[in-house]
């Protein structure tokens, strides 16, 4: 495939630049076997966080010519060569060195959900019976391997910086599989509306186009959280009508 | 909540490093929706031309004041007001274009097309302060499930409207027979991709069955669910399609009013 030009960025957390490097491109490489390869020949200081290079660890996400992707499933066949490939951390994180950025907070946001609750075991050994029609629905969300590209695209975080208001897709999802489990009894309606900022989404969908592993996170997650807390706050037929009916969580 | 320190300083608008066409979608959006838009707002203000025949304009569906012979309750009130411009189309279109207005697909769509909130994925916006959806204007977007409601009537209204399309007046007899023309095909279609529109809305879809955990409890909810979320899967295909259908039956049945195009009638 021969000689390839990239624009790899190097800094660390005060400011940085994009320093270009060239390397011997072939057959079959992804742009994480790129930046290994330029590693070895002439960057021996960059720094690049990776881990399975199967698409499995959510690892070594970067942007790759402006867009979030995983270094390891990105196909340098499938990028343009004529111009130089861009690599980039993801922007809506500090940096830390080179390529790797600081998402730790994406852990404390993690641990202010309310938790799994579910309800009273079915059977006397403290075990319960689901149907797996309704654990389906959940599934999808279970494969998230918390790449974060996802909160990098999103533009509440990436451009505005609302991070202190706003828990990004990937919370939003972990939330829906939380929320939509058929065992769980807990309500987190009012914590999507105050404490996750659920209205600053504005359905952009670019968390779903950039997801690895190909969840739907705004059609099957954001938007029906957003329903499930228009029931409770926006509704105010629904809400006459659940004073005499049995409400559903 | 978490706090964060980032290391990127905002960019200026339209600046990326994206390196493909990310402006061709915002921008193919952007003319397809003032199109329609500009298209409609000259339709709806027309007032003649809606009905042809069995046929009348999804535009003017239902016509509940009007001239033609679909009316419900006759012609203009008297007590329209002089100064208000009169069209049937006036009374209704807020209702499917509030649909359309507040729709998830939609409203994605235009806050990039026309609002640059963001232009793209991965490219700056022009402006520095963002409230989403959590304030006046946009909070109101969370009555979509309001206009789902009326838009499931009207697709009715235009289901009726279809099957009146296949029933022509016999000139001899002037009875009532069943036929089939061009015109009856561009109103069903309408029908059905409207339908199709509707019941894949994701306020529909959680009306149906998304409010639900265990849908395995609830056979006729989750069979209607698993239905609208089928459609859900392609929203912005039917959101597309139906409001390119809808426009096009008004153009057509204008055009058979004008005298402009003569329906082929099959049989």
């Amino acid at each position: 495939m021969g000689r390839v030009k990239f624009n790899i960025w190097r800094g660390n957390g005060d400011g940085g630049q994009l320093q270009e490097y060239s390397t011997e491109i072939s057959e079959g490489m992804v742009v994480l076997d790129a930046v290994h390869q330029i590693q070895a020949e002439s960057a021996p200081d960059l720094a690049v966080r990776w881990n399975c290079k199967a698409g499995k660890c959510g690892s070594c996400s970067a942007e790759v010519n402006g867009k979030p992707k995983l270094m390891c499933m990105t196909r340098m066949s499938d990028l343009p060569q004529d111009k130089p490939v861009s690599i980039e951390p993801m922007r809506a994180f500090p940096g830390l060195k080179d390529l790797v950025t600081d998402v730790s907070w994406n852990y404390r946001v993690k641990e202010k959900i309310k938790p799994f609750k579910p309800r009273k075991p079915d059977n006397d050994d403290g075990t319960w019976k689901m149907k797996q029609g309704d654990i389906d629905r959940v599934q999808e969300f279970r494969k998230c391997i918390e790449c974060f590209l996802c909160q990098d695209v999103c533009h509440v975080l990436r451009e505005h910086h609302l991070h202190n208001e706003f828990i990004g897709p990937r919370f939003m999802v972990y939330t829906a599989a939380l929320e939509m489990h058929p065992l769980d009894t807990e309500d987190r309606r009012e914590q999507l509306k105050q404490d996750d900022g659920i209205g600053y989404c504005n359905i952009t969908k670019c968390c779903t186009n950039v997801c690895p592993e190909s969840i739907t996170i705004t059609d099957n997650a954001i938007i029906p959280l957003k329903e499930r807390v228009a029931d409770r706050f926006y509704d105010p037929i629904l809400n006459f009508f659940r004073l005499f009916t049995k409400s559903d969580k | 909540m978490a706090e964060t320190n980032i290391l990127f300083e905002r960019r200026g608008f339209g600046q990326t490093s994206r390196k493909d066409l990310w402006w061709v979608q915002p921008v193919s959006v952007f003319l397809g929706l003032s199109a329609f838009i500009v298209y409609a707002t000259w339709a709806a203000f027309q007032g003649e031309y809606y009905a042809f025949g069995n046929y009348l304009s999804p535009f003017y569906s239902p016509e509940i004041f009007g001239s033609s012979p679909h009316s419900i309750f006759g012609p203009k009130p008297d007590w329209w007001p002089m100064i208000v411009p009169f069209s049937p189309a006036l009374l209704i279109l807020w209702a499917p274009g509030g649909m359309r207005f507040t729709c998830y697909y939609y409203r994605g769509a235009y806050y990039k097309a026309f609002w640059a909130d963001p232009p793209a994925c991965s490219v700056s916006e022009p402006r520095k302060k963002y409230w989403g959806e959590n304030r006046l204007p946009l909070i109101m977007q969370n009555l979509h499930r309001y206009f789902m409601y009326l838009a499931v009537i009207f697709v009715f209204i235009l289901i009726y409207d279809a099957w009146k399309g296949l029933w022509f007046v016999n000139a001899a007899t002037g009875e009532e027979q069943f036929g089939l023309a061009v015109g009856s095909i561009v109103l069903a279609m309408n029908a059905t991709l409207l339908g199709g529109y509707t019941f894949g809305c994701h306020s529909f879809r959680h009306l149906v069955g998304g409010f639900k955990n265990q849908l395995s409890k609830a056979p006729v909810q989750r069979t209607l669910y698993n239905c609208s979320s089928c459609l859900n899967r392609r929203h912005k295909n039917w959101a597309w399609a139906s409001l390119f259908w809808v426009a096009f039956s008004d153009l057509y049945v204008r055009l058979c009013a004008m005298g402009i195009i003569t329906d082929l009638r099959f049989f």
